[in-house]
C-alpha cells in the first residue's frame, strides 16, 4: 500500500495536472469537472493537485479537500488495474448479490473496498445502477453484466488476473 | 434494399449481451452475402426479452429475443431477416402483450427510434413541440403545462406548473434549467432508459422550460453510475447544437439556450434538489434549508427550476397534444402517465407506461409474472430505498400518488421491486437505516446519528436483546427522523423500517428455538 502511495506521488505529473485543471478552470462549478478529469487521467485524485486546483479556483485548500473528502467517487489512491463495481442495492439483493460477495470472499479472498494483492482487481460497492430489471448487476471498468452469478465472478477474477487494464 | 436490423444499444441490453450479438449478426450477414443495416435503438422496456433483436418487415418490427450470439446462425437459418418463425420469434414487437396495453407517451419513441439520429426524431414528431413553443407566449407555455396537471416524476410529484409559474415570475438577468438526472432509487431506470433511447425529448423539453421562464442556460446533472447515459447525452448536445437546436438563436428564432451536462460523483443525497445545486456549484451535496425555494433563489443564487428527466421529457408531448389530452388521463389528482419499473425477484423485469391508478397486483401479475426464483411473493418495495415494503393483502392499493399515500407508502419515482419468500424484513430495515446512515449528508443530527442508531438497535431486536423496550426506541427514533429531519432522506427512512416492523412482525421475532428456551 504504502509502495504503490509513493509511487503514485513519484509519478504525479504536475504539468499534466496544471493542463487538467486550466482546462476547466473557467466553468461555472468548476470543481467536480476537474476532480473527475484528474480522477480520470490519475486514477486517483492526487493530493499533490489540491493545492493547485485550489489556487486556480480561488478557493482555500479545507474548502478542497472538504469537497474531494465527500464524494464516494474521488479516490485518494489508486485502484487495481480493474475495477469491479458490484451493487449492493435492495433490487440486487433481492436476486441474492449477497451470496455473491460471499462467494467473492470464500473462493477468492476479495471483500468489498479491497483490492487483490496482485493490484489486479478493486471490488466496490455501488447502490444501484440501473440494471434493477436484470438484477444482480455490476460493472466491470465501466461495462455493464446483468444476472451476474458466481461462476461469472470467477470468470471476472480470472480474466483481471490475466489482462493489464 | 437493405434490410433493417435493430439490435439495442441501452445499457441494460448491453449488460445482458447485445454487442457481441450485434457483432455475430453483422459478421453472419457478411458472410452470406446479405445486406443488411443494423441499427442500435434504445430498449422497448422488456429487459426480460433483452437482447431482444428486431427485424423490420413489411407487416411491421418483428421480435427476437433474448438472443445470445449461439443462437444467430439459427435465425438466419430460419429466415428471420423476413420475419419467419423460430423459437425465439415473438411476434410483431407493438403486439407484444406487455407493449399492447401500454399508454406510451413519455417512452413513445424510445427504442423505435435510433436515439442519435435528429432526422428519425424528427420523423416522429420530434422537436414539432419547439417549432410551437417558439411561437407562443411564455405565459402560453407554462399555463399549458399547469392545465396538463404535470407532477413533478422525480418523487415529490409536485405541480410542475406552479413551480415554472413561480419561476417564471422572478425578475433577474439569469435563470437556469437544471435536469435531475441522479436517479439513484433502487429499481428504478427509467430515466436512464430515456436518455439513452430518447436524448432529444429531454432536451427538447429543456429548451421549452427555458423559453417558458426566460432561462438561457441549462444543465444535466447525471450521475456517474451511469456511464453510457453521460456518453449519449454528451453526444446529443452537440448534435444538436450543430444543428440549430441549441445554441445562438435556435431554430432561427431569437431564442438562445445551451446546455451543459455534469456528472455527479457518487454521492445519492445529490438527488436532492438543494443538494444537487450544491453540487453543480462545486461544493459538498449538502442540503440546503427552503425558503428560498430554488425558483426564486437555485443555482448560483439564480432562479432555476430543477426538474426530473422525465418531467422535462414529458413536456413536448404536451405542447404538441395540448394539455387537455394528457389530463384526460391518470386517476384522482394524478394526472397522466407514469413509467413503472418493475425489478428484484421478478420473472419479466423492465419498464411499462401506463396511466396512473393502475393497481400494483395488475403490474405484478400481467407484467412481472411472478418472481423469478418461482417462490411465492412476500414483500414488495414500491418508490425506492425510501419507500415502503408492502405484503401480500395491500396489492390492490392503485398506484397514483394519493393513494399510495394513504396506504403508508409512497409512489417515489416508480420502482417497484418485488422479493420472494426467502427475504428477511429486519433485514431489509437495517439496510434502510445502514444506507441512510452511508449516504446522509450529515447536516441534521436525527438523520446522521439517528440512522447508526437505528441500525444498533435493529441489531439488538435482531439479537433478542431487550426486544420490546429496543422496538419502541426505534418506534420513537423513526419518529423524530420523520420530524426533525431537514430533507426526506432523513425523513423518509422510517418508512421502509416501520413498514417492514408492521407488516412484517414474525421477521422481527426471537428466533422460535430462542423463544422456546426463554419460557
Ligand atoms: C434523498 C433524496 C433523493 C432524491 N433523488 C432524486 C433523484 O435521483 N432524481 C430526481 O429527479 N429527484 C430526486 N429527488 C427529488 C428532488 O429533490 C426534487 O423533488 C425533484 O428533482 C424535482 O423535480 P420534479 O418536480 O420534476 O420531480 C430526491 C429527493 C431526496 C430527498
Ligand atoms: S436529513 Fe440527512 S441528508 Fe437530509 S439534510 Fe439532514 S443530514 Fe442531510
Ligand atoms: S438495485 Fe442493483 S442495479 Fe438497481
Amino acid at each position: 500500500m504504502n509502495m504503490s502511495m509513493s509511487m503514485a506521488e513519484e509519478s504525479f505529473d504536475r504539468a499534466r495536472a496544471g493542463e487538467l485543471i486550466a482546462a476547466k478552470a473557467g466553468l461555472d462549478g468548476a470543481l467536480l469537472p476537474i476532480l473527475h478529469d484528474l480522477q480520470k487521467a490519475f486514477d486517483h485524485v492526487p493530493d499533490a493537485a489540491l493545492p493547485l486546483i485550489a489556487e486556480a479556483l480561488n478557493l482555500s485548500l479545507a474548502d478542497v479537500r472538504g469537497v474531494v473528502s465527500f464524494y464516494h467517487d474521488f479516490k485518494r489512491e489508486p485502484s487495481g488495474r480493474h475495477v469491479l463495481k458490484i451493487c449492493r442495492a435492495e433490487s440486487c439483493q433481492a436476486m441474492g448479490v449477497e451470496a455473491l460477495v460471499t462467494h467473492l470472499a470464500k473462493a477468492h479472498q476479495l471483500t468489498l473496498g479491497d483490492t487483490s494483492k496482485d493490484g489486479a482487481l478493486t471490488i466496490e460497492a455501488v447502490y444501484c445502477l440501473g440494471h434493477c430489471a436484470c438484477s444482480p448487476a455490476a460493472l466491470f471498468d465501466n461495462e455493464p453484466i446483468g444476472r451476474l452469478s458466481p461462476a461469472m465472478l470467477d470468470e471476472l477474477v480470472l480474466q483481471a488476473g490475466e489482462t493489464s487494464a | 434494399m437493405s434490410i433493417r436490423i435493430y439490435v439495442p444499444r441501452d445499457s441494460s441490453a448491453l449488460a445482458l449481451g447485445a454487442e457481441p450479438v450485434a457483432k455475430a449478426i453483422a459478421q453472419e450477414a457478411q458472410a452470406r452475402g446479405l445486406d443488411v443495416t443494423i441499427l442500435r435503438n434504445g430498449t422497448r422496456g422488456m429487459v426480460w426479452l433483452e437482447p431482444l433483436v428486431e427485424v423490420e418487415t413489411p407487416l411491421g418490427r418483428v421480435g427476437y429475443g433474448p438472443v445470445t450470439t449461439r443462437d444467430v446462425v439459427g435465425l438466419f437459418d430460419a429466415g428471420f431477416l423476413q420475419g419467419a418463425d423460430h423459437a425465439l420469434h415473438q411476434g410483431i414487437v407493438d403486439e407484444i402483450d406487455w407493449m399492447r396495453a401500454q399508454q406510451r407517451i413519455t417512452f413513445a419513441r424510445t427504442g423505435v427510434i435510433d436515439p442519435l439520429s435528429i432526422a428519425d426524431y424528427r420523423a416522429h414528431g420530434g422537436f414539432d413541440a419547439l417549432v410551437k413553443a417558439l411561437t407562443m407566449p411564455s405565459t402560453q407555455i407554462v399555463d399549458e403545462v399547469s392545465a396538463s396537471g404535470l407532477r413533478g416524476r422525480g418523487g415529490a410529484g409536485f405541480p410542475t406548473g406552479i413551480k415554472w409559474c413561480t419561476a417564471a415570475q422572478v425578475q433577474a438577468e439569469q435563470k437556469y434549467i437544471v435536469c435531475n438526472a441522479d436517479e439513484g432509487d433502487s429499481g428504478t431506470f427509467a430515466d436512464r432508459m430515456l436518455m439513452e433511447g430518447d436524448p432529444f425529448a429531454l432536451i427538447e423539453g429543456m429548451i421549452i422550460a427555458g423559453l417558458a421562464i426566460g432561462a438561457t442556460k441549462g444543465f444535466i446533472y447525471i450521475r456517474s453510475e451511469y456511464p453510457h447515459a453521460c456518453h449519449v447525452i454528451e453526444r446529443a448536445l452537440r448534435l444538436a447544437q450543430r444543428a440549430g437546436y441549441l445554441g445562438e438563436r435556435i431554430m432561427g428564432s431569437a431564442q438562445s439556450f445551451s446546455i451543459e451536462m455534469r456528472m455527479g460523483a457518487g454521492a445519492y443525497i445529490c438527488g436532492e434538489e438543494t443538494s444537487l445545486l450544491e453540487s453543480l456549484e462545486g461544493k459538498r451535496g449538502q442540503v440546503r434549508a427552503k425558503p428560498p425555494l430554488p425558483a426564486i433563489a437555485g443555482l448560483f443564487g439564480k432562479p432555476t427550476i430543477i426538474n426530473n428527466v422525465l418531467t422535462l421529457a414529458t413536456v413536448p408531448w404536451i405542447i404538441t397534444h395540448g394539455a387537455a389530452a394528457y389530463a384526460h388521463l391518470g386517476s384522482g389528482r394524478s394526472r397522466g402517465t407514469q413509467p413503472f419499473q418493475i425489478a428484484g425477484n421478478v420473472k419479466r423485469g423492465g419498464l411499462m407506461e401506463l396511466p396512473f391508478g393502475v393497481s400494483l397486483r395488475e403490474i405484478i401479475e400481467t407484467y412481472g409474472s411472478g418472481t423469478a426464483s418461482g417462490r411465492p411473493l412476500r414483500a414488495v418495495q414500491v418508490g425506492g430505498p425510501l419507500g415502503a415494503y408492502f405484503p401480500a393483502h395491500l396489492l390492490e392499493t392503485p398506484l397514483d400518488y394519493e393513494s399510495m399515500s394513504a396506504a403508508g407508502g409512497l409512489l417515489g419515482h416508480g420502482g417497484i421491486v418485488l422479493f420472494d419468500d426467502s427475504v428477511d424484513l429486519a433485514r431489509q430495515a437495517r439496510f434502510a437505516m445502514e444506507f441512510c446512515a452511508i449516504e446522509s449528508c450529515g447536516k441534521c443530527t436525527p438523520c446522521r446519528i439517528g440512522s447508526t442508531r437505528g441500525v444498533e438497535l435493529i441489531d439488538k431486536i435482531s439479537a433478542n436483546q431487550e426486544r420490546e423496550g429496543n422496538v419502541t426506541v426505534l418506534k420513537d427514533l423513526c419518529e423524530t427522523m420523520t420530524e426533525a429531519s431537514l430533507c426526506a432522506l432523513g425523513g423518509l427512512t422510517p418508512l421502509p423500517v416501520m413498514s417492514a416492523l408492521t407488516h412484517f412482525p414474525e421477521d422481527f421475532a426471537p428466533p422460535a428455538t430462542a423463544g422456546l428456551a426463554a419460557q
